[in-house]
């Protein structure tokens, strides 16, 4: 079985994020990693080839030269090789170009499963996987709280929603996502870390591909940013240490503004 | 005036809120119809689509799109499109209907703009305004290639009743093979609280870390009780099985914007921040006075929470009777 993990490289949530002047995340300013969430699709990825025999476990990023650091964190955890989709003109894609890009590269590739994270940590759509199966025509199973059960034909999840959780049962291919409830991902051992130097890592431009660069990045994209501004933060209130009155203190903070 | 549709959020036909502040905002950009999907369609879901605007109530009732996840909503929906040609389409940003409008962008090759709090008309199409890195920026975006396609969080516009003639219109969809590729079965529905939904509460209490134990939640429940509030979760309380994840706020959970936010033993890790930070008024308890929580709060109060709450319950309940 093919297994195809989408990772991504997406700058450190600790560090002070920030757009650039053309609209798209500051990818320079600060230090970046393998998105804290695609580490659980790794997780899962390398859990159904320890289970099943002959899956192989292939880790697709498409980002700038600096994106090899999501590659080697994941092959370090585990897995057999990567591929980087690199191209200059993709600097600025948005849902749309981003999901024509990466469906041509995991066709290329050649898959059975195609697994995500729920979103990523920088632009939290967590829509990527439902575009790709629309775009690949084959069947979605996504937001997996827990993977059920995957064999040579069909994977079954259990999908916890707003107001139900259901189980979902589709026929592979498929592209599925998982949750952060799927469970914690490994670390890398040292072993694994010193393996994942002499994995192998593909570079394909969007030639490669065949997609037109028209289609991808500002020019392509089907958004445009207006604007992006700073927040003010938000004003220190009052802090106050509880002399044994704070819980009526707090009833007098939201009576005295209405808000009860 | 060109149409903009809605689609319907609701439970077995029941309408649910978010919908109406989606038509409250299509009001704004052009003449709201909303698209109604899945059983349970009544006289009454389409009188009070009428009432908060829909001109039309585009109906497809078909039990294919409760049966397989997502991608035959999409199918409607894009059926809905093609009919109407809409100036937008706005859904609300559940994970369904996050999902939906995806497909919808791939389908109609339209810009997708997602978790929209605000949505405004320009002379470039509707501007959706969204919050991005733990809500510390303020994006607002267009736009620029098919029918503009936004999902917009709950709370995100007060709901304005005006009339619209709701004009039923039937559309048969047929649906492909591959809409029906990924069966739903076994669906259980989460056990009614009895509290309001934690995306859409005025107010909301949240407990932490802080809190010890499963045991202990029934602090914050017993004020969130007393406030008529939702109750939330952090990471490290969820993580700990505490509490259930649907009641997680933060990045990887809900996103609130209540009147009113109460942090109960909560640190504010960013995690934690991005849930919350955009809520009008911020109280936190803490017993850390070097709690990140205090940098938001309006109010903090550095003290034992299982004082502080307890006698926090007894005022609010001694005051509103």
């Amino acid at each position: 079985m093919r297994v195809l993990v989408l990772v991504k490289y997406t700058p450190d949530l600790v560090s002070d994020r920030a757009f650039a002047a053309d609209g798209t995340v500051d990818r320079a300013a600060v230090d970046g990693n393998l998105s804290e969430l695609d580490e659980y699709a790794v997780e899962q990825a390398l859990q159904i080839a320890e289970k099943g025999s002959d899956v192989e476990v292939t880790y697709l990023t498409m980002g700038p030269a600096e994106a090899t650091g999501a590659l080697r964190k994941a092959l370090s955890m585990g897995g057999d090789k990567g591929i980087h989709v690199l191209d200059d003109s993709l600097h600025g894609s948005d849902y749309l170009s981003t999901s024509l890009v990466l469906a041509e590269a995991i066709k290329k590739a050649g898959f059975d499963l195609v697994i995500t994270g729920m979103a990523s940590t920088d632009g939290n759509g967590g829509v990527i996987s439902a575009m790709l199966a629309e775009r690949l025509g084959v069947s979605q199973v996504t937001l997996a709280g827990e993977i059920l059960s995957v064999d040579d034909s069909s994977v079954t999840i259990r999908r916890d929603g707003d107001l139900a959780s259901m189980t979902i049962t589709g026929a592979l291919p498929a592209v599925v996502s998982v949750t952060d409830q799927t469970g914690e991902a490994r670390y890398p051992s040292f072993r694994g870390i010193m393996a994942a130097k002499n994995k192998p890592v593909e570079t394909w431009s969007l030639a490669d591909l065949g997609v037109d660069a028209e289609l991808v990045g500002l020019a392509g994209a089907g958004t445009s940013v207006e604007s992006a501004d700073r927040r003010p933060p938000r004003t220190a209130g009052e802090i106050v240490t509880d002399d044994g009155d704070g819980g009526i203190k707090a009833a007098d903070f939201l009576v005295s503004n209405k808000l009860v | 005036m060109a149409e903009v549709l809605v689609l319907v959020d609701h439970i077995d036909g029941s309408v649910r809120k978010p919908t109406f502040e989606l038509l409250t905002l299509a009001n704004r950009i052009g003449e709201p119809s909303a698209v109604f999907l899945g059983a349970g369609y009544s006289e009454d879901a389409r009188k009070t689509l009428a009432d908060h605007g829909a001109e039309k109530v585009y109906v497809v009732d078909s039990a294919d799109v409760t049966d397989y996840l997502v991608a035959p909503s999409a199918e409607a929906l894009a059926a809905v499109v093609a009919q109407s040609s809409p100036a937008a389409v706005l859904l609300v940003s559940s994970q369904d209907g996050k999902e939906i409008a995806a497909r919808l962008a791939v389908k109609t090759n339209s810009g997708l703009i997602t978790d929209a709090t605000d949505v405004e008309a320009s002379d470039k199409g509707p501007v959706a305004t969204a919050s991005a890195f733990a809500a510390s920026w303020k994006v607002s975006s267009v736009a620029t290639s098919g029918t503009p396609i936004i999902t917009v969080k709950p709370n995100s516009a007060d709901v304005t009743e005006v009339a619209g003639a709701g004009t039923e219109v039937r559309v048969d969809v047929s649906f492909s093979d591959l809409a029906k590729s990924a069966k739903v079965s076994d669906v259980r529905p989460r056990a009614a609280s009895g509290r309001p939904d934690l995306g859409e509460a005025s107010i909301v209490v949240s407990g932490g870390r802080g809190l010890g134990g499963a045991e202990n939640f029934a602090v914050v429940e017993a004020l969130a009780d007393a406030l008529g509030g939702a109750v939330g979760a952090s990471r490290a309380a969820v993580d700990a099985g505490w509490y259930p994840h649907p009641f997680q706020v933060g990045q990887t959970g809900k996103t609130v914007s209540p009147q009113v936010y109460i942090a109960v033993g909560i640190s504010g890790a960013i995690q934690h921040r991005a849930g919350m930070q955009t809520s009008k008024n911020i109280i936190a308890i803490n017993k850390d006075n070097e709690a990140p929580i205090f940098e938001l709060a309006d109010l903090g109060i550095v003290g034992d929470l299982f004082k502080v709450v307890p006698q926090l319950t007894e005022e609010i309940i001694k005051r509103k009777s």
